[in-house]
C-alpha cells in the first residue's frame, strides 16, 4: 500500500500484515511480546499478572475483556489483538451525533433502536468476529451485532436511550477496531448489490423444472395407456400451474430486457429468448386446454433454470472492491477543526470543548460536510488536505504524489496555497479553507466529460452482435416453414412456426458468453486481478494500445535497493539502527528498517524523538543515535563526509512539531529475503527491500540529500558520522520484460506526472516507437488517451493514483494497480495487485483466448440449433425431443465454455507466468482471497 | 394406480414446503455472506443471544437500501 492512502487504510494494512508477518519474528511465547497484539514490548512497564503489554491501550483492552468474561478472545486466535493506536475520547466522534451525519450513516432507526453498519478494516480473524458479536457483554445498550467477514463490516443495533452513535464508535475504537469513516459514506447511498431477487427467480425455476419433469415422466415413457388421456390431461394442468409463476416471475428480467432492446430497434439476445419463451408457453397452454397433449412446460422451466444459472455465474462480484470510487472515498469523514478563541460558543451554547484525540483544548472533530469557508483546520502527520486552503501555521511538507504523480514532496511556507488531496508529512500544521470541499482543484477533475458517460453495460457485446443475424435467420425460417405448411398441410402451419421458435430459442447461445467470461473473471480473481464485470474480458481482447503510468505502476513502491555507504557497521550497531527505525512510520525509515531487518530483536529505545522534516534521535543501549538528513546532522555537529556543502536550511532540533512514536511497526516485520547479506562486516552491502505496504520509495520527507539515484538517510552514532543509506527507486521486477513482450503487438505509451530526469532510462526500456511523456497533468493524461481513441485505438490504461483517475475513466479498460486490494483505488475496470503487473501481457492474451472460446461455443450451440430447427421445420417436434435437446445443448455448451477457458489459462505461456506469481505469494494470496 | 392422485398432491405439498424454506433462507440474507457463519461455529462457546434480538425488526425490514 502506498503511503498516500488514508490513515484508516494504513491501519488496515498494519492490522493485516501485523497479523500475518509479526508472528515469525516475534512469537507470543516470547516474554517481551505484547499479550494482546503480539508486537514487541519496549520494557515491562505495562506488565500485568505475568503478561506483558506494549502499551496502555492494549492493557486496557485486556482488562476490559477479562472483566467481562471474554478471555476466550485470546484462545481463538494467536494474533487476535489489534494494537490500539490511541485512547479514544468521546469527543473525538462527537460529529457523528450531528443529525445530518447520523442520518446518512445509520441503516435504520426508530425512537428506541438504531442499526448501523460500519466498515472495520482491522477485522482479520475468528476472534475478531467472536469479540464483535459479543459486544453487548461489554456495554449495556448494545443489542445484536453481526459481522460480515468478507466485507469487513459489522452491523450493530443499539438502544438510543443508553448509547449514542459516537459512543458506539468510540467503544470500537478503544478496542482497536476503529471504523473507517469516509466522506463518501455521506454522499452516496450505499447500494446493496445482493442478487436476492435472482436467487429467488432461480429457486422458483429450479423447483418448477424438477417437479414438471416428474409429471412429464409418464409422457416421456408413454405410460398413459392404463389410465387413458384423463391422467395425461391432469398432469398437463399440474404443469401449467407450476410453470405460470416461472413465466411471470422468473422470466421477468427477460421481458424487460427484450422490450428495452426492441424500443432501441436492436435485436439483442433477449429478443429471441423472450420470443421462444412466449412461443413455448402459448403452444403448451393451447395443447393442455384443448387436450392435445401436455405441452413443453418442462422445457420452459428448464430453459429459465439454465439461463438464470448463467446469469448468476456471470454476476460474480468482489464485495470489498469498489470499482467506482471517486475522490470522496479518498477523503476521511472528519477533520480536526480549530475552535476560534474569539467565538468560543459554537453550537447549543456549548463552550469550547476540551478536545480531540490528543486532548488538546480548542479543537474539535467535525464532519467534512460541516466545514465552511474560513475554517481553520489542523492537520497532523499523514493527514489529507480536504479542500484548497492557505497555510497559516507551521512549515508544511506536502506530498502530492497521489494527486499529481510528482514524487517529491513540496515544502510550503505560511501564506502559501495548498491544494486538496495533498498529504502532510511531518508535524502538525494549521490551514485555513479558501474553497469548499466540492470546488477544489482536485475535484475539478471529476467534472470532466469522461466522468459523465457511463461506459458500463453497453449492448454492443459479442453475444448481441451474433444475435442480430441469428434472430433474423430464425424469423425467416419460422415464417418460411409456416408458409410451406400452410400450403402443404394447413393444420401443421402454426405448430411448425412455434416449433421453430421454441427450438431456436438460443439458450445455449446465451449461456456460452456468461460461462466462458464468468470463468475467466473467476480465474483472474484467484490471481489477484479483479475485473469489474464479465464484459471487461471482451474489451480486453480488443485492446491494441497500452498506456502506463510511471510512478507506482512501473516503478515499485519501496522496491528499490537500499545500499549502505560508509564505515562498516557491526552487528550491534545495525541492531540499534533497526530498533530506531521500528519507531517511525516515515517511509524512508520503514524501508531502511526493512532492509536491515534480520534476526534482530529490537532493543529498547529511550527518549525517542522524531523531528518532522529532519530526522529521528534516540538512545539505544546507552548510545545516542541520530538518523536523518545531512543538514540536520550537520546542525548538530556531526561532520558529514563525501557530500557537498550543507543545504541552507539548518533546522534546530525540536523546532518542528514532535511526533512521539505512537505508530504501528507491523509492516516492518515483513520477512526480509536477504540471507546473503547477513554478513554485516563489509564496507558496503546491498540488500533488496521487499515491496512493502507502507513505504513509497520516492524522495520524501526527511529532507535528505537528493542524490540523482534517490534518497539518502544519514546516520550518526554518539555524535560521530557513520555513513548513509541510499534508497533507489526501481523498476518493478519483470516490468521491462512485460514492455518487451507487449511492444511487438501493441502501441505503447508512458505518461508520468514526474519530471523527465528518467527519460533515457525509460526510452531504453520502451524502445523507439513508444510515446514517452513527462510532466503530465491529470488532464493531459486524459487528453492523450482521448487522442489515441480518436485514432481508432482501443486503449488500456494502467495507473495507480488519483492523477490517473481521468485517464483510467477515459480509457476503454482502466487498470488500477494497488499494493493492497482493499486500499483506495480510483475508479477503474480492473483492480490488479501490484505483483501482477508483469503478467498483464498474459492477461491480454488470455482474454483473447477466452473470446475465441466464446466463438467456438457459439458454433457448438449453432450445430444444435440446426438439428433442432430441421426437426421443427418439418413439423414433427415432440415434447420428448425438446426435453432431450434443450438440456443436452445447454450442458455441453456450459461444459465446453468453462473447460476450454480453464484450459486456455492452465496451458501454454499464460499458465506459467501466472503460476510463478502465485507460487511466490501463496500465503499472501490465501489471505487476500479470504478478505475479498 | 389411483393412489397416485393422492401421492402427487402430497409430493407437491412437500416440494412447496422446501421452496418456502428456500425463499425464507434467501430473504433472511443467508446467501449474502457464506463466509462468516463458517467462522462463527469455530468459537467453542456458543454465542449468547443479545437481549434486544426478539424485539428488533428482522434483517430484511431494517435494510432500507433494498431496492
Amino acid at each position: 500500500m502506498r503511503n498516500e492512502t488514508t490513515t484508516a487504510s494504513a491501519d488496515d494494512s498494519a492490522a493485516s500484515s501485523g497479523a500475518l508477518s509479526a508472528a515469525p519474528v516475534m512469537g507470543r511465547s516470547t516474554a517481551t511480546s505484547c499479550f494482546h497484539c503480539g508486537l514487541a514490548c519496549n520494557d515491562g512497564s505495562f506488565a500485568l499478572a505475568e503478561k506483558s503489554f506494549c502499551c496502555q491501550g492494549c492493557r486496557t483492552v485486556f482488562e476490559l475483556l477479562t472483566e467481562n468474561g471474554l478471555e476466550n478472545y485470546y484462545q481463538l486466535s494467536e494474533t487476535a489483538g489489534v494494537r490500539v493506536k490511541q485512547a479514544a475520547s468521546t469527543d473525538q466522534f462527537k460529529f457523528l451525533d450531528e443529525p445530518a451525519v447520523r442520518e446518512r450513516l445509520v441503516d435504520f432507526a426508530n425512537d428506541r433502536l438504531t442499526k448501523v453498519t460500519l466498515h472495520i478494516p482491522a477485522i482479520h480473524c475468528i476472534a475478531c468476529v467472536w469479540l464483535l458479536e459479543n459486544l453487548f457483554r461489554l456495554k449495556p445498550g448494545i443489542g445484536q451485532t453481526q459481522v460480515n467477514f468478507p466485507r469487513k463490516e459489522v452491523s450493530i443495533t443499539f438502544e438510543n436511550e443508553k448509547l449514542k452513535l459516537s459512543e458506539v464508535v468510540g467503544l470500537l475504537t478503544s478496542l482497536g477496531y476503529e471504523p473507517e469513516l469516509k466522506f463518501s459514506d455521506l454522499q452516496s447511498d450505499r447500494s446493496s448489490k445482493t442478487p436476492r431477487r435472482l436467487w429467488l427467480q432461480l429457486g422458483l425455476a429450479g423447483f418448477a423444472f424438477g417437479n414438471i419433469m416428474l409429471f412429464s415422466l409418464s409422457a416421456y415413457l408413454g405410460l398413459d395407456s392404463a389410465n387413458g388421456p384423463a391422467f395425461r390431461k391432469l398432469m398437463g394442468w399440474f404443469s401449467l400451474v407450476l410453470a405460470t409463476p416461472v413465466f411471470f416471475y422468473s422470466a421477468a428480467d427477460y421481458w424487460r430486457a427484450a422490450w428495452v432492446s426492441l424500443r432501441q430497434k436492436l435485436l439483442t439476445i433477449d429478443v429471441p429468448i423472450a420470443a421462444g419463451i412466449v412461443a413455448i408457453y402459448a403452444q403448451s397452454i393451447y395443447e393442455v386446454v384443448t387436450g392435445h397433449g401436455e405441452g413443453y412446460f418442462d422445457s420452459l422451466a428448464g430453459l429459465l433454470f439454465f439461463l438464470l444459472c448463467g446469469k448468476l455465474f456471470q454476476q460474480k462480484t468482489y464485495d470489498r472492491l469498489a470499482f467506482d470510487r471517486d475522490y470522496r472515498s479518498f477523503f476521511p469523514l472528519s477533520v480536526t477543526r480549530k475552535l476560534e478563541r474569539r467565538t468560543p460558543i459554537r453550537r447549543d451554547g456549548e463552550l469550547a470543548r476540551a478536545g480531540s484525540e490528543t486532548g488538546a483544548p480548542g479543537e474539535e472533530r467535525v464532519s467534512l460536510s460541516q466545514l465552511a469557508l474560513g475554517d481553520r483546520l489542523i492537520l497532523r502527520n499523514g493527514e489529507l488536505i480536504p479542500a484548497d486552503a492557505r497555510l497559516v501555521d507551521g512549515p508544511a511538507l506536502i506530498d502530492y504524489s497521489f494527486v499529481t504523480g510528482e514524487s517529491e514532496p513540496v515544502e510550503k511556507k505560511p501564506g502559501d496555497y495548498l491544494y486538496a488531496g495533498g498529504r502532510q508529512i511531518g508535524g502538525a500544521i494549521e490551514i485555513e479553507m479558501t474553497k469548499a470541499v466540492s470546488q477544489s482543484y482536485l475535484t475539478s477533475l471529476w467534472n470532466q466529460d469522461a466522468f459523465r458517460k457511463d461506459k458500463a453495460d453497453t449492448l454492443d457485446n459479442l453475444t448481441n452482435r451474433y444475435s442480430q443475424r441469428f434472430t433474423k435467420l430464425v424469423l425467416v425460417i419460422a415464417i418460411g416453414s409456416a408458409a410451406y405448411w400452410a400450403f402443404a398441410d394447413a393444420s401443421r402451419a402454426v405448430k411448425a412456426f412455434t416449433s421453430v421458435l421454441i427450438v431456436a430459442c438460443p439458450c445455449a447461445l446465451a449461456l456460452a458468453a456468461p460461462f466462458a467470461l464468468g470463468t475467466a473473471v473467476r480465474l483472474l480473481g484467484g490471481r489477484k486481478i479483479f475485473l469489474k464485470n464479465a464484459h471487461v474480458v471482451e474489451t480486453l481482447a480488443k485492446v491494441d494500445a497500452v498506456v502506463f503510468d510511471k510512478t507506482g505502476t512501473l516503478t515499485a513502491a519501496g522496491a528499490g535497493s537500499v545500499t549502505w555507504d560508509g564505515a562498516s557497521l557491526n552487528e550491534a550497531e545495525e541492531r540499534w539502527l533497526y530498533s530506531m527505525t521500528r519507531h517511525s512510520t516515515h517511509p524512508l525509515a520503514v524501508r531502511v528498517g526493512d532492509a536491515i531487518a534480520r534476526e534482530h530483536f529490537p532493543d529498547t529505545v529511550r527518549s525517542f524523538l522524531e523531528t518532522a522534516g529532519c530526522g529521528m534521535e534516540g538512545s539505544v543501549a546507552g548510545n545516542e543515535i541520530w538518523m536523518g538528513s545531512q543538514a540536520w546532522l550537520e546542525s548538530r555537529g556531526a561532520c558529514v563526509r563525501e557530500f557537498g556543502p550543507p543545504s541552507p536550511r539548518p533546522s534546530p532540533p525540536g523546532e518542528g512539531a514532535r511526533i512521539q512514536s505512537a505508530t504501528n511497526t507491523a509492516s516492518l516485520a515483513a520477512p526480509s529475503n536477504d540471507s546473503s547479506a547477513g554478513d554485516s562486516g563489509r564496507a558496503s552491502h546491498v540488500v533488496t527491500a521487499l515491496p512493502l505496504l507502507g513505504g513509497e520509495g520516492r524522495g520524501e520527507g526527511e529532507r535528505s540529500l537528493k542524490t540523482p539515484q534517490g534518497s539518502t538517510v544519514h546516520v550518526a552514532i554518539n555524535g560521530k558520522y557513520r555513513g548513509c543509506f541510499h534508497l533507489a527507486s526501481a523498476l518493478r521486477p519483470d516490468a521491462d520484460k512485460l514492455i518487451g513482450q507487449l511492444s511487438n503487438d501493441y502501441e505503447l505509451a508512458l505518461l508520468s506526472g514526474d519530471n523527465a530526469k528518467e527519460r533515457e532510462r525509460f526510452a531504453s526500456v520502451f524502445g523507439t516507437k513508444a510515446h514517452l511523456h513527462f510532466n503530465q497533468s491529470p488532464l493531459n493524461k486524459l487528453g492523450f488517451i482521448h487522442e489515441l481513441q480518436q485514432r481508432g485505438r482501443t486503449v488500456m490504461m494502467v495507473g495507480d493514483g488519483l492523477n490517473d483517475a481521468g485517464a483510467l475513466q477515459q480509457s476503454d479498460v482502466g487498470v488500477a494497480v494497488v499494493e493492497n486490494v482493499s486500499a483506495f483505488s480510483p475508479a477503474s475496470d480492473v483492480i490488479a495487485a501490484s505483483s501482477t503487473v508483469p503478467s498483464l501481457g498474459a492477461v491480454l492474451k488470455f482474454s483473447k483466448d477466452t473470446v475465441r472460446v466464446v466463438r467456438a461455443a457459439f458454433l457448438v450451440s449453432a450445430a444444435y440449433n440446426v438439428i433442432g430447427v430441421a426437426i421443427a421445420a418439418s413439423g414433427r417436434l415432440s415434447p420428448i425431443v425438446c426435453a432431450v435437446l434443450m438440456p443436452l445443448s445447454s450442458i455441453t455448451v456450459v461444459a465446453f465454455a468453462c473447460g476450454a477457458t480453464t484450459w486456455a489459462l492452465r496451458s501454454g505461456k499464460h499458465g506459467k507466468s501466472f503460476a510463478k506469481d502465485v507460487e511466490s505469494k501463496v500465503s499472501h494470496l490465501n489471505y487476500e482471497r479470504a478478505s475479498v | 394406480m389411483s393412489i397416485i392422485l393422492v401421492l402427487i398432491p402430497l409430493s407437491i405439498v412437500f416440494a412447496v414446503a422446501f421452496l418456502a424454506a428456500f425463499v425464507w433462507a434467501v430473504r433472511s440474507g443467508q446467501y449474502e455472506d457464506t463466509c462468516t457463519p463458517s467462522m462463527r461455529v469455530l468459537a467453542d462457546e456458543p454465542m449468547a443471544k443479545a437481549p434486544l434480538r426478539e424485539n428488533f425488526p428482522t434483517n430484511k425490514k431494517v435494510n432500507n437500501d433494498e431496492p
